[in-house]
């Protein structure tokens, strides 16, 4: 792969990581290896169970 | 949440050279790299040459006068500032005092469940923690310290974060670290006992509230009358509604897909804003008074309070913190390209006067009350506190994040200060007096500006109507509160892309971001605000303990109501303020970031005390004096000063007998109703100001009185929790080096089935 390439990939990769997109995939990575062969959740209830987490424990924003 | 597993701590140690590898499991690579290499000659080149350009660039802004100081001095003098303070001053600091382990487990680490604790990335967590931080405060502050000059601003918001706000947040982002992530209000109770700690919780809350009605008033006074403004900003709504239905039933976690959506049907909003706003159903929809805003503000700090947060809190904060990050990449680009000079005097007249019609009092303390968040800013605490050591990697990163994550606050608010500082100091003071001083109409305020006194060429009533025109506005005259001050200098440095025709769309857009960034910080604040209140509330016991269930909707709809109508209240006090709000209110703002900051300090250097490094204790100890210095005398003048354009119970006493003496009209009040407004007003802006810095004296004397005790031997133990062994790797630095990178393909090549954090496959 160019250089072209893998800085698009990072760039992706970054973005990603920050705004969420991967956090099911982080989740999934999570249960395969600390809890094996349990249920997951999908990723439609995967985000319900994120943001009703958020709902009861909202982070601050500054000002 | 599980307990932390109690794996046997094998720690072993291979020293190579000047590096030392620690292993907590024979089996899995190094989790901790102890660098022990002295500086070598390239670093010492490179780190005196950007020793030497600081020095000149700080010379070009001290000693240069009139139009000739160019932007990119300060843009150098404070990178160079930076890059000396992260690599000497933040290691000091880090060596000294938070001595990382990075063979312990962080909380993120021992707590990981795939969600909110879950080992991030050091350069994601950057961003996290940045986005999380920077709001409009550094954009707004230096603004209104513009009537100062640019250079008090400049040396506080440099000097200032290098010795006091990226202290503040790296230290309390090492102490939560080390308390599994508590909060600063809970680190308060347990370091200084309940009478502190319940006045630190009780100080957190009043002073969100002020915190909130004053970024209202920001937004109202910016959108108030404009009804291009006020069509793109409500259009947020419907737009984060739709990304919301979007995330939820179309494309689940398609986050940056969604948001770049978002941001496009935003910047349609702006454009589209521009049209509607110059028909006549548009004018006649969206322009709005300053009251009929804030009570839109109100109702919509409510629903987002109690509507479920997938629907609206969560996309708005996506589209804040694309806009946020894109937005200030933007302007920093700008200002490089456009590399504009200063219009402002290096120290105004206002500097020892204290008369300046933007805010009252003189340098010293208003000046560094006014610049809260870009040097110092408390509510960071709320953030290095429980939020980002749920997400941290590793402790040496602390200095990153923390540290590094101020820096680039810091940064923020020098670009702010720039951008204000390019405009024509006649037309800066046309913008910011209130309307009581300039009268409201530009003739008006062209002989008021130009009675000043100031420097240059008088200015035209034409010339205050073309400046309107140019950005799409009916009238500048007395837009208080920074925001629109702000997005005109912005869009005369964003005419960089595209041309001066592009002038009003750049300066529509920097308000809509303004406006977004406060919006999404008034719709978390009020949620967060409502769960403390039900928080501390459960804790009285009898009846009100249900109110800890958060789930129970008649509870989360009295908090919210309460929450919404104690800062709504402010709001509308501002708003109606004949003296006008931002004068008022401002410095109660700024007195309040900062004495959050004084009690966040205060139990850092407490817990410095208590860990037996009282020689290392003026590291947080000389911000912690400095602050207490400032606010305690901000807040006194404030009290007690005899000067009524200063004190609120002169002012209050006067308007009072004014009454009593029969007058309908006094001072700034025009008749009967102002003049009780006035009184009122005042009332509750002194009771503010004396609850504010009784709070923080209960919190710094139970802090003494902790210290005496610890310091015979008789005080609370710390309440540090016991380490678990880590058994993740992650590099320290921005840039990993050549052993970190090392280290890192040792666990790459374990794969999957070892432990390791998040997102680290993208090398």
């Amino acid at each position: 792969m160019g250089h072209a390439g893998r800085i698009v990939r990072q760039i992706r990769w970054y973005v990603g990581s920050l705004m969420g997109d991967n956090h099911y995939q982080r989740y999934l990575t999570h249960r395969r290896r600390d809890h094996p062969g349990e249920p997951v959740l999908s990723e439609a209830q995967y985000w319900r169970m994120r943001h009703r987490q958020t709902e009861t424990n909202p982070g601050a924003r500054c000002c | 949440m599980g307990s932390p597993p109690a794996a046997p701590h094998h720690l072993s140690e291979e020293v190579r050279g000047d590096v030392t590898f620690v292993r907590t499991d024979p089996n899995l690579p190094p989790v901790a790299i102890i660098d022990r290499s002295p500086i070598n000659r390239r670093h010492r080149l490179l780190f005196g040459a950007i020793a030497v350009l600081g020095a000149v660039a700080w010379a070009m802004i001290a000693f240069l006068r009139g139009e000739t100081v160019n932007a990119v001095w300060f843009v150098l003098a404070a990178i160079c500032t930076y890059v000396i303070g992260f690599r000497f001053y933040a290691r000091l600091i880090e060596m000294k005092i938070v001595r990382p382990r990075d063979d312990h487990a962080t909380p993120a680490e021992i707590y990981e469940n795939g969600t909110d604790y879950m080992p991030t990335d050091r350069r994601v967590l950057f961003g996290h923690h940045f986005a999380a931080i920077a709001g409009a405060g550094p954009l707004v502050g230096p603004v209104l310290a513009i009537q100062m000059g640019y250079l008090p601003g400049t040396i506080w918001i440099i000097l200032g974060a290098v010795l006091a706000g990226c202290v503040q947040d790296y230290l309390v982002l090492a102490i939560s670290t080390r308390r599994r992530g508590r909060s600063l209000g809970q680190m308060a109770r347990d370091e200084l006992g309940p009478v502190g700690g319940t006045a630190a919780i009780v100080g957190v809350l009043v002073i969100m509230m002020i915190l909130l009605a004053v970024l209202g008033l920001v937004v109202v006074n910016a959108l108030a009358e404009s009804p291009w403004g006020v069509f793109s900003i409500a259009m947020t709504i419907p737009i984060a509604i739709f990304m919301g239905v979007y995330l939820r039933y179309l494309r689940p976690g398609r986050v940056s897909e969604v948001s770049l959506i978002g941001v496009a049907l935003l910047l349609l909003a702006v454009v589209a804003g521009g049209w509607v706003g110059h028909t006549d159903w548009g004018v006649q929809w969206f322009t709005l008074s300053k009251v009929t805003l804030s009570w839109c503000l109100i109702i919509y700090g409510l629903a987002a309070s109690v509507l479920p947060v997938w629907l609206l809190l969560a996309p708005r904060d996506y589209l804040s913190t694309f806009m946020k990050i894109g937005t200030i990449a933007l302007l920093a680009v700008g200002i490089l390209l456009a590399r504009p000079v200063m219009a402002a005097p290096a120290v105004s007249q206002f500097a020892g006067t204290g008369a300046g019609p933007v805010f009252a009092g003189s340098l010293f303390p208003f000046l560094f009350i006014t610049i809260a968040c870009g040097a110092l800013s408390g509510f960071h605490s709320l953030i290095a506190s429980g939020t980002t050591p749920k997400l941290l990697e590793k402790e040496s990163q602390m200095r990153l994040i923390g540290y590094g994550g101020m820096m680039t606050e810091s940064f923020v608010a020098i670009m702010a200060l720039i951008t204000a500082s390019i405009l024509n100091p006649h037309l800066y003071f046309v913008m910011n007096a209130p309307a009581a001083a300039t009268g409201g109409t530009a003739e008006t305020a062209a002989a008021y500006v130009n009675a000043l006194g100031l420097s240059g060429q008088p200015i035209t009533p034409a010339e205050i109507n073309d400046a309107a025109t140019s950005v799409g506005e009916q009238s500048i005259v007395s837009r208080t509160g920074g925001a629109p001050t702000l997005a005109f200098g912005m869009a005369q440095v964003l005419s960089v892309f595209g041309g001066s025709g592009l002038k009003a769309f750049w300066y529509h857009f920097a308000i809509m971001f303004e406006a977004l960034f406060i919006l999404t910080t008034i719709d978390a604040g009020t949620r967060v605000a409502r769960f403390m209140l039900s928080d501390g509330l459960s804790n009285l016991g009898g009846p009100l303990r249900r109110l800890h269930d958060p789930s129970w909707k008649v509870g989360a709809w009295v908090c919210s109501i309460i929450v919404v109508a104690a800062w709504g209240s402010i709001l509308l006090m501002g708003v109606t303020d004949p003296l006008g709000g931002i004068n008022t209110l401002f410095p109660l703002f700024g007195i309040a970031n900062q004495l959050l900051a004084a009690i966040a300090l205060t139990v850092v250097t407490v817990v410095v005390i208590k860990m037996g490094l009282l020689k290392w204790a003026w590291i947080p100890g000389i911000p912690l004096l400095w602050d207490l210095v400032v606010t305690l005398t901000a807040s006194w003048q404030k009290i007690f000063s005899g000067d009524p354009k200063l004190g609120y119970w002169t002012q209050h006493f006067q308007f009072r007998d004014a009454r009593d003496a029969g007058k309908t009209s006094f001072g700034a009040a025009k008749n009967p109703e102002q003049l009780s407004d006035v009184i009122r007003n005042t009332f509750i802006q002194g009771t503010l100001s004396i609850l504010f810095a009784t709070v923080v004296l209960i919190v710094v004397a139970s802090a003494v009185v902790m210290t005496i005790r610890s310091m015979r031997g008789r005080g609370r133990p710390l309440a540090v929790e016991p380490p678990v062994p880590s058994r993740i790797f992650g590099p320290s630095r921005l840039l990993a080096t050549p052993v970190e990178k090392e280290v890192q393909k040792q666990w790459d090549m374990l794969g999957e089935s070892s432990v390791r954090s998040v997102g680290t496959s993208a090398h």
